[in-house]
């Protein structure tokens, strides 16, 4: 095996190149992004770098790739792969033969229903591009409308308070953060938001949204408009998997990997945000992440997976999101908890575990400031990927360390 | 000439485990490992800057708080993420 094709230059497609180094990998390896950049942490987009940094924070620098001998080709997009004759043709005409393919071509932002997404003062966030727009258009005074109360979203909203904007939060369901994170924890965050200024309106339906050259706004069912001077759409992500479809690859929320990674196609294999995969800790359930460490941990794998190893997925999910100095950290999938222990710590800051019927770790969400609860999530982390039954009067006691139930 | 610096009593510090410590206006993470030694690093992530002395000691590894990034604390050395490079 001498070419490795990766498609999609993005934390897991880098991760995966620079994966193949670390394990003595001496053939070609290209690594292909339709963006002008090289690889970024999309993370900051929605904090920090809102505030400052006007260049990308980078996966790695451009020597790091020279050095390791990774070609990188970027501002190209692969428009199609052929299974069978193991090539793909690029957008500028080229093409690239492989003995092994691996897509990482992660996710878009879901577009509002009538709306592509394209436009100055309604959009999306996803790209080092997007937030320089956006970016440009918070000034102090200025009104920010976010349509939808998730991640991106929210910490959107408080940068932007950060930066002096207005900003109102419209969310369909009864409360924000619906999507795995449980209600006390979200509340925490509805709190700090509300307490910083931001207004959130929960519940409430959209009709449409309008453009002018001066403004943008939201109609809402109720009969009121929501009148900003930008408004972002942060109602999730959709995998791009166009590109698998239409070389045959099987689809299923992502494109459909196995638990190596290995997609249905003979020598294609796929990882991170555009990936669905069979879970190890939660009885085979398919699943697709979004999230920063998902995308290393399965570069990492399908590295060594594409020069022949069978190493399988065990990594238990994991994410972070910053929110003014708020961290909310949550590992593992609470869905079928039976039971919620509570840890109550110092300065706010707890942790909720989510135990199955019989007392097993599905899951553990804490949120404090700064790195309050991060100690603890990782012991839990490591509690979940061990099956482990901790003790519920332990896991109550914070002057309990949790290191020593890793063995329960 | 010796400069030593007096950082903390040996038992303020568990095994395998970490403390905070700050000195004329940098900041270390001072590590006691399972074997009964005691090991000295900069105290942030070279990642973003993250005080280590949040995150996890396991054996000789510790864990950033933040994002998991993972160095070796007798030898300095980064053991994967978050920051790639070979
Ligand atoms: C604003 C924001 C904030 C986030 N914050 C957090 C956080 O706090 N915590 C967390 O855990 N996660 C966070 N995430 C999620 C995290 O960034 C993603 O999980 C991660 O980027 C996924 O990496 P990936 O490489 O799989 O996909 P991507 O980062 O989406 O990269 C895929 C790349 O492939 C390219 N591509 C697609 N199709 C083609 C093609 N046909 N040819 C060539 N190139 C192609 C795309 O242009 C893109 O550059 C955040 C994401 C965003 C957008
Ligand atoms: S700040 Fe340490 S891993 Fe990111």
């Amino acid at each position: 095996m001498s070419q490795i094709v990766i498609i999609g230059a993005g934390e897991c497609g880098a991760r995966a190149a620079f994966g193949l180094r670390e394990k003595g990998f001496a053939g070609q390896v290209t690594l292909v992004g339709a963006e002008e950049h090289l690889p970024y942490e999309r993370p900051p987009l929605s904090k920090d770098a809102m505030l400052h940094g006007h260049e990308p924070k980078l996966v790695s620098e451009a020597a790091c790739y020279a050095e390791a001998g990774i070609q990188v080709l970027t501002g190209l997009s692969v428009e199609s792969i052929d299974p069978a004759g193991k090539s793909v043709r690029l957008s500028n005409g080229g093409n690239l033969t492989y003995d092994r393919l691996l897509l990482t071509t992660g996710a878009r932002p879901r577009p509002f229903p009538g709306f592509s997404g394209a436009s100055n003062r309604i959009r999306t966030l996803r790209t080092h591009g997007d937030a320089v727009s956006i970016r440009t258009q918070l000034q102090p005074g200025k009104h920010l409308a976010v349509i939808g109360g998730g991640f991106i979203g929210l910490e959107l909203a408080a940068t932007a308070r950060k930066l002096g904007a207005q900003v109102t939060l419209i969310e369909g369901l009864a409360r924000i953060l619906t999507r795995g994170v449980p209600e006390p924890v979200a509340t925490v965050v509805a709190e700090r938001h509300q307490a910083e200024g931001v207004e959130i309106l929960c519940g409430v339906k959209i009709q449409d949204l309008a453009e002018t050259r001066d403004n943008a706004s939201i109609l809402l069912e109720d009969g009121r408009t929501i009148v900003a001077d930008l408004i972002v759409v942060g109602i999730g992500a959709v995998p791009n998997v166009e590109l698998a479809r239409d070389a045959g690859l099987a689809i299923d929320n992502g494109i459909a990997v196995d638990q190596h990674l290995r997609t249905s196609a003979t020598d294609i294999y796929a990882a991170g945000d555009c990936c669905s995969f069979p879970s190890a800790h939660y009885g085979g359930l398919r699943m697709r992440l979004e999230a920063w460490r998902n995308a290393q941990d399965q570069g990492t794998l399908a590295a060594a997976n594409l020069m022949g190893g069978a190493e399988t997925m065990s990594a238990v999910p994991w994410f972070w999101s910053d929110q003014y100095d708020l961290t909310l950290q949550i590992a593992g999938i609470a869905d079928g908890a039976a039971e919620i222990v509570r840890r109550d710590m110092a300065e706010g800051a707890f942790i909720l575990f989510h135990l199955t019927a019989d007392g097993r770790l599905l899951a553990a969400s804490g949120i404090g400031i700064g790195n309050a609860i991060a100690r603890d999530i990782r012991l839990a982390e490591m509690m979940i990927a061990a099956g482990v039954h901790p003790d519920r009067l332990a896991l109550a006691a914070p002057g309990t360390k949790l290191k020593s139930l890793l063995a329960a | 000439m010796s400069n030593w610096v007096e950082v903390c009593a040996t038992d303020e510090i568990d095994e395998e485990d970490v403390i905070r410590f700050d000195h004329e206006g940098k900041t270390f993470a001072v590590y006691r490992s399972p074997d009964d030694r005691f090991f000295a690093t900069d105290g942030l992530c070279t990642h973003e800057k993250i005080h280590l002395a949040d995150g996890l000691v396991m054996d000789d590894i510790i864990e950033c708080p933040k994002h998991n990034g993972r160095f070796n604390y007798k030898t300095g050395e980064a053991k994967g993420a978050p920051s790639a490079s070979t």
